[in-house]
């Protein structure tokens, strides 16, 4: 009795893990704090620099910069995950756009919005055919987006072998140029997840995504058209991967047909995704989780450049993390489950 | 009744029983003989003996794979980690063997034993921490793409002895009267025989493919449904680093010899009537199916189409098969 009347700090603790789990926040966040301690302690003990990260406002900043391309796509997987989908184009429509945009604007500034337009309705094309062959010709999502990813991959490499043209000096500013202290690509991915944010949860489509991820055969049954709900993330999904290409090509002045492919974009946003809480089998999760992997992995990529890690060790590392982080997850949605 | 029955079969002609016989065949192999006839029509040398048999020998890399890749297939995973096991034995054996002809036998089962331990390893995670083989065996795409590259420095040194090259590129001279007999072929030979017996002959294949088929009924009927799953994943490691060796044997040393095989053995196994996610495969079909794969890849080269576009059409040869698998489930519903 007396030791229960003596220790109230345990309530404290109790109430701030009621009120994580009454609110099902995903770890994610706790993740993102842990591992930005360790950060912290790693380039203390091991890094390169005289000067901690945490004081280089550069390094902050490209930490932020670093997860624009990663987190705009993951916010359209995000969207497609939930409703039990998942897409392994995306990494094929970031090297078309790339490509795509450096070889039709060719440098000249006046056809930026032209090209812009044509990308994002050739984005809007690759979600329907995703869309269409899961939903009308029943292919699995993993089969049909790989499929269409090697289609788009094979036609890209068909027509280019390198670099082609460039993007004009006033598009890369999407890239380059801030407001104040803020990048203006910083400022996007935020605008990219507080629309991707308002869609799930503040609109009726956000509301039956999630139904059709969590219950697709209850979800029909109850009237709605699941084939065009799905159809739609599919199609958001490409778009969300068009804005990534442009951000890209932005930064690099002129695109290749490997960008895509080498940044990963396929398995880093699923991975991302998945440690943000949503969960592979669908129905569940958000863009905020997501943003917060997107930061554990660019996290991770600076710390890894701060105490000097080989190329290819990194690129190890990255295999290692992806496989045990999905895994931790899984593993651990299947023991809630029972 | 057995008069009736053989006046029945006496009554049906031999015409109309080669049509049955043909219509339970797999398509794979008339689609492989349509090809072979085409290319054999666009460039006649392609049936003298010893070019076609260059030819099984160059495909024998991709059919030795694809059989192992059915095994995962029809367990109800994949394995894409296939091909960077490829371009990592490649590195990996000029690195270890250096021109030491000594060194080939040992260097021969170090590669394997590293085959064995990737596919423990994919196998283990993807039962034991439940991660879906396709994110599972992509994470392994990097780890062991990195290895070589990091053991390597990023770009392809030491030499291959004869002795570990003549897997991809040497063979018996003056047999059967033949310029050269492969060893390719030879390989390829004994490895098609193992991997049949194993799936079509063996308890173990039939358990395989029934777990494919129904996971919770081979739980239920004391089946060792995760060891079946690892063992899937051990005979597609150890089949990639078998091809590796004959490929680093044909083509040489180069850090891009793998890339793209793993969906290559996917589309050749698909193109065999190979059902993804499970139940249903076959090795021979397979095979032939990676046969087949190699003659279109011929033909359009023949035909003078740029290269990449065969990612294109293995993307359409893989949608296409599994959308209609999925047609005709419905229908027959």
């Amino acid at each position: 009795m007396a030791a229960i009347t003596s220790s109230p700090s345990p309530t404290a603790l109790d109430r701030a893990r009621a009120w994580v789990r009454a609110r099902n926040i995903p770890p994610v966040y706790g993740i993102l704090v842990i591992i930005f301690l360790a950060s912290i302690l790693l380039d203390l003990f091991f890094g390169i620099d005289d000067q901690l990260f945490i004081f280089n406002p550069t390094i902050l900043t490209n930490i932020l910069v670093r997860s624009v391309a990663l987190g705009i796509v993951a916010v359209g997987q995000t969207f497609v995950m939930i409703g039990a989908s998942i897409d392994l184009s995306v990494a094929y429509t970031v090297s078309v756009t790339a490509v795509g945009a450096s070889f039709l604007m060719a440098g000249e500034p006046d056809r930026v919005w032209w090209t812009v337009l044509v990308l994002i309705a050739i984005g809007i094309v690759i979600g329907l055919l995703n869309g269409t062959i899961i939903t009308k010709l029943k292919v699995n999502p993993l089969i049909a987006t790989l499929g269409v990813g090697l289609i788009l991959k094979g036609l890209l490499n068909a027509t280019f072998t390198n670099f082609a043209g460039s993007v004009p000096s006033s598009f890369q500013s999407f890239a380059y140029d801030a407001i104040g202290p803020v990048p203006i690509s910083v400022l996007v991915l935020f605008g990219v997840v507080l629309v991707g944010w308002f869609i799930l949860r503040r609109t009726r489509y956000g509301a039956h995504l999630y139904a059709v991820g969590g219950n697709a055969e209850g979800a029909r049954l109850s009237g709605l058209h699941t084939d065009r709900i799905l159809t739609l993330a599919h199609v958001m999904c490409s778009v969300t991967a068009v804005l990534t290409g442009l951000f890209v090509v932005s930064r690099l002045r002129s695109g290749a047909p490997w960008v895509g492919t080498d940044g990963l974009y396929d398995l880093e946003s699923i991975a991302a995704t998945v440690i943000g809480g949503t969960a592979l089998s669908g129905g569940k999760g958000g863009v905020w989780g997501t943003l917060a992997g997107v930061l554990i992995f660019s996290l991770l990529d600076t710390m890894f450049n701060q105490i000097g890690i080989d190329a290819y060790l990194k690129q190890i590392l990255r295999g290692a993390i992806i496989i045990l982080a999905v895994g931790f997850y899984t593993f651990r949605s299947k023991a809630e489950q029972g | 009744m057995t008069q009736i029955t053989a006046t029945t079969t006496d009554s049906a002609s031999a015409g109309a029983r080669v049509w049955g016989w043909l219509r339970g065949l797999n398509p794979v192999y008339l689609i492989a003989v349509v090809l072979l006839v085409a290319v054999g029509y666009l460039n006649p040398v392609f049936y003298q003996p010893d070019s076609f048999l260059t030819f099984v020998a160059r495909a024998a890399p991709l059919m030795i794979l694809t059989a192992g890749q059915v095994f995962v297939l029809v367990s109800g995973g994949f394995d894409l980690s296939v091909g960077s096991v490829v371009t990592s034995t490649v590195i990996i054996s000029a690195i270890l063997a250096n021109n030491d002809p000594g060194a080939t036998w040992w260097v021969i089962l170090f590669l394997l034993a590293g085959g064995v331990l990737i596919g423990l390893i994919n196998g283990a995670v993807t039962t034991y921490l439940k991660v879906p083989s396709l994110i599972a065996t992509l994470g392994m795409l990097l780890i062991v793409r990195g290895v070589g590259l990091f053991w390597s420095g990023g770009a392809p040194r030491g030499y291959l002895p004869d002795n570990l090259r003549m897997w991809g590129r040497g063979g018996i001279e003056g047999l059967f009267g033949l310029r050269q007999f492969p060893y390719a072929v030879i390989l390829l030979v004994i490895f098609g025989i193992i991997y049949w017996l194993l799936l079509h002959r063996l308890n173990y294949g039939r358990q395989l493919l029934a777990l494919g088929d129904n996971p919770r009924a081979s739980r239920l009927s004391g089946v060792n449904v995760n060891l079946m799953r690892i063992s899937a994943f051990v005979i597609c490691a150890v089949s990639a680093v078998v091809s590796g060796i004959m490929v680093a044997g044909r083509g040489g040393v180069s850090i891009e010899a793998g890339t793209g095989l793993e969906m290559q053995s996917i589309a050749a196994a698909v193109l065999g009537g190979t059902m993804l996610l499970g139940g249903r495969g076959s090795v021979p079909a397979a095979m032939t199916g990676a046969l087949a794969l190699e003659v279109l890849f011929t033909l359009l080269n023949l035909m003078g189409l740029p290269k990449p576009l065969r990612d294109a059409v293995q993307g359409l040869i893989i949608i296409s098969a599994v959308a209609y698998t999925a047609y005709s489930t419905r229908k027959s519903r």
